[in-house]
């Protein structure tokens, strides 16, 4: 459960983010959609603690990220916008030291590695180094390596970015899954589609700020249009940044 | 702390996969460089037995006016050669070393008794020609002793009179304090290569993290940051490490094959030479870590990095240009400035001097502690978020 209050981050005189706020909830997918730069990566790295915020209060399952920022990232998985995987590791071995790094024993690591190669169907290329993977392989490992100690909140930058229609499938399955598992999903995107297949809830982010905020039907209604592309353009005023 | 050592053995790991990374701390510092060394030693020394050796070919001008010294140098192996066109411009565009020529005035002033003028023309700046003309003037001279004795008999005066004082060469050096050479390049080198072992993995490990994008995700991590750069760190002090340490014995096997006695030197390298060499240099890598992964925490690219480099690798030879320039004996207060103090103390270790402990200690504490204070700067940089994004 992520709770997010008037949300604020600048960088010199540029309002990167400018009075968030939204919810997600445990057991739902919330996607936050957005043109191009307008603000979702910064949010998501003020959850993740990497960025603090100028103003406002982020709570992740009743913890702050400005203070109790290891225990938050025990409880969070990212998968960041840049998959950055070590080439020069095997797959396994990219997995392994963030485990590591999560303090998990070895057996835990080898079970749990077991685990995701099925769920995330990595047999293939599990024991092979990184480099050259395709797109669909890398996002699978970065997916793993952010899931292997279990997070209960789930946080992704752009996850289908580069992904084929096969790729793709594989990963909206795998999100629904956790989302059947009862784990709190965070998604940023500008793909319309995703938002319609996958979201439960959608925050419309423009220029820093919510512009709109509820379930697909609230948002058609809201805007009254009948597509969500078209809501997307009303909420936002513009259709700058959908090209994309 | 486990999070240290779980950085730690994964970029020991990764970099032991890395071409680059072994190719710049594990082979080009120890293969190069005492190759480049035993090639130099070669060079040097097989140009100095050429020039002492070689036949002294003399050109002169005005050789009919002194024909008592012209037999006397061809009597000492020297080749006459014919009087040239532009004897300054022959020497100047260095076709030869040296020209002799015999003034006009020679026979009369001889005939007198009185000095006869010479002109020795050469050019001293050039290295090369400093054999010949050594050669030349020594023969001039001695043609002058040998000539003044025999007028001082003449007139039945006993030379000896003419020589006061009679000076005797008491050679103290020991051939190891000889070994000006090895004395001033082999610290130079270690010095090198503490810097060029550690160069590339500081880059990586940090620069270079950030260009793939794997910062980011890992610095979510629940790992403190610090931790995770000392991580990166320990790995570069431990490839500078291993670099010196492969330099050493490198050089250790090269050795036998110097040119025999070249210089005098003496120089073997045992296993305790090699040890302390070892003790005294390793703060230098522990500072060049520290050093170079603060420097590139700040680079976005490993590119960039790579551009501050280049002016970095110049800090560790400026103690051996200043040495090489001016040299100077070692004191106490020397041992507290790093670099300098490692450059000295392995100078010494290698002309068989004994060090005292004191000097050894302040060496290596001087240097560990501005080493530590780096790595304690490098290891908080990336608490400040401007220096994890690449891109924002």
């Amino acid at each position: 459960m992520i709770v997010v209050k008037n949300l604020h981050k600048s960088f010199g005189d540029v309002k990167a983010v400018n009075g968030v706020s939204f919810e997600a909830r445990d057991g739902e997918i919330t996607g936050l959609l957005g043109p191009n730069g307008a603000g979702k990566t910064t949010t998501l790295r003020m959850l993740y603690s990497l960025l603090p915020p100028d103003e406002g209060e982020i709570r992740i399952d009743g913890l702050d990220p400005t203070r109790d920022a290891m225990e938050i990232k025990r409880t969070l998985g990212v998968v960041p916008d840049s998959r950055g995987l070590y080439s020069r590791l095997t797959a396994r071995e990219n997995i392994t030291y963030y485990g590591e790094l999560h303090g998990m024993s070895r057996d835990a690591i080898r079970e749990r590695i077991a685990e995701l190669t099925t769920t995330l169907d990595m047999s293939d290329f599990i024991e092979r180094r990184t480099e050259g993977f395709s797109q669909g392989q890398r996002v699978k490992v970065a997916i793993a390596r952010a899931m292997v100690h279990q997070p209960q909140t789930v946080l992704m930058d752009e996850p289908s970015n580069g992904l084929d229609v096969m790729s793709t499938r594989a990963l909206r399955h795998y999100v629904l899954s956790l989302k059947e598992a009862g784990h709190s999903v965070v998604l940023s995107t500008h793909i319309m589609q995703e938002v319609a297949a996958l979201c439960d809830r959608i925050v419309i982010i423009a220029k820093g700020e919510v512009a709109a905020d509820g379930t697909a039907s609230e948002l058609l209604e809201r805007s009254g249009c009948d597509s969500l592309e078209d809501a997307f353009v009303e909420l936002i005023g513009s259709e700058e940044g959908l090209l994309a | 702390m486990s999070g240290l050592t779980t950085v730690f053995r994964k970029e020991v790991r990764e970099n032991i996969r890395d071409r680059r990374a072994l190719f710049n701390s594990l082979l080009l510092g120890p293969l190069l460089f005492p190759l480049l060394f035993v090639g130099m030693m070669w060079f040097l020394e097989s140009a100095e037995r050429e020039r002492a050796e070689k036949t002294l070919e003399l050109p002169v001008i005005g050789a009919q006016y002194a024909p008592s010294l012209i037999r006397f140098l061809e009597q000492q192996g020297t080749v006459i050669l014919p009087e040239p066109e532009d004897p300054e411009e022959l020497v100047r565009s260095q076709e030869v070393p040296v020209v002799l020529r015999i003034l006009p005035e020679y026979p009369e002033k001889w005939e007198e008794g009185l000095p006869a003028p010479v002109e020795v023309i050469s050019d001293p700046s050039r290295q090369e020609s400093n054999a010949p003309i050594r050669r030349v003037k020594s023969l001039l001279y001695g043609y002058g002793q040998q000539i003044g004795s025999l007028r001082l008999q003449l007139r039945g005066v006993s030379p000896q009179l003419a020589s006061p004082i009679m000076i005797k060469d008491v050679d103290l050096s020991t051939p190891k304090s000889r070994a000006i050479l090895a004395v001033i390049f082999l610290p130079y080198v270690l010095m090198i290569t503490a810097f060029t072992g550690a160069t590339h993995l500081a880059m990586d490990t940090t620069a270079g993290e950030k260009e793939r994008k794997s910062l980011e995700p890992l610095l979510i991590n629940p790992v403190p940051r610090w931790q995770i750069m000392t991580g990166k760190m320990i790995t570069t002090m431990v490839f500078a490490m291993a670099s010196l340490a492969l330099t050493l014995v490198s050089f250790r096997i090269v050795l036998p094959y110097m040119p025999v006695g070249a210089f005098g030197m003496d120089l073997t390298l045992g296993l305790a030479t090699l040890l302390k060499i070892l003790l005294i240099i390793s703060p230098v890598a522990i500072l060049a870590a520290a050093l170079l992964t603060l420097l590139a925490s700040f680079a976005k690219s490993y590119r960039e990095a790579q551009s501050y480099m280049g002016l970095v690798i110049l800090i560790p030879m400026i103690p051996s240009l200043i040495f090489m320039a001016n040299p100077i004996k070692a004191e106490t207060w020397m041992m507290a400035v790093p670099l300098f103090s490692q450059n000295l103390l392995i100078g010494e270790i290698i002309r068989g001097e004994s060090v005292s402990l004191a000097w050894y200690g302040l060496s290596i504490a001087s240097t560990l502690a501005i080493g530590l204070v780096l790595a304690a700067l490098a290891a908080n940089l990336y608490n400040r978020p401007k220096l994890i994004f690449s891109t924002s």
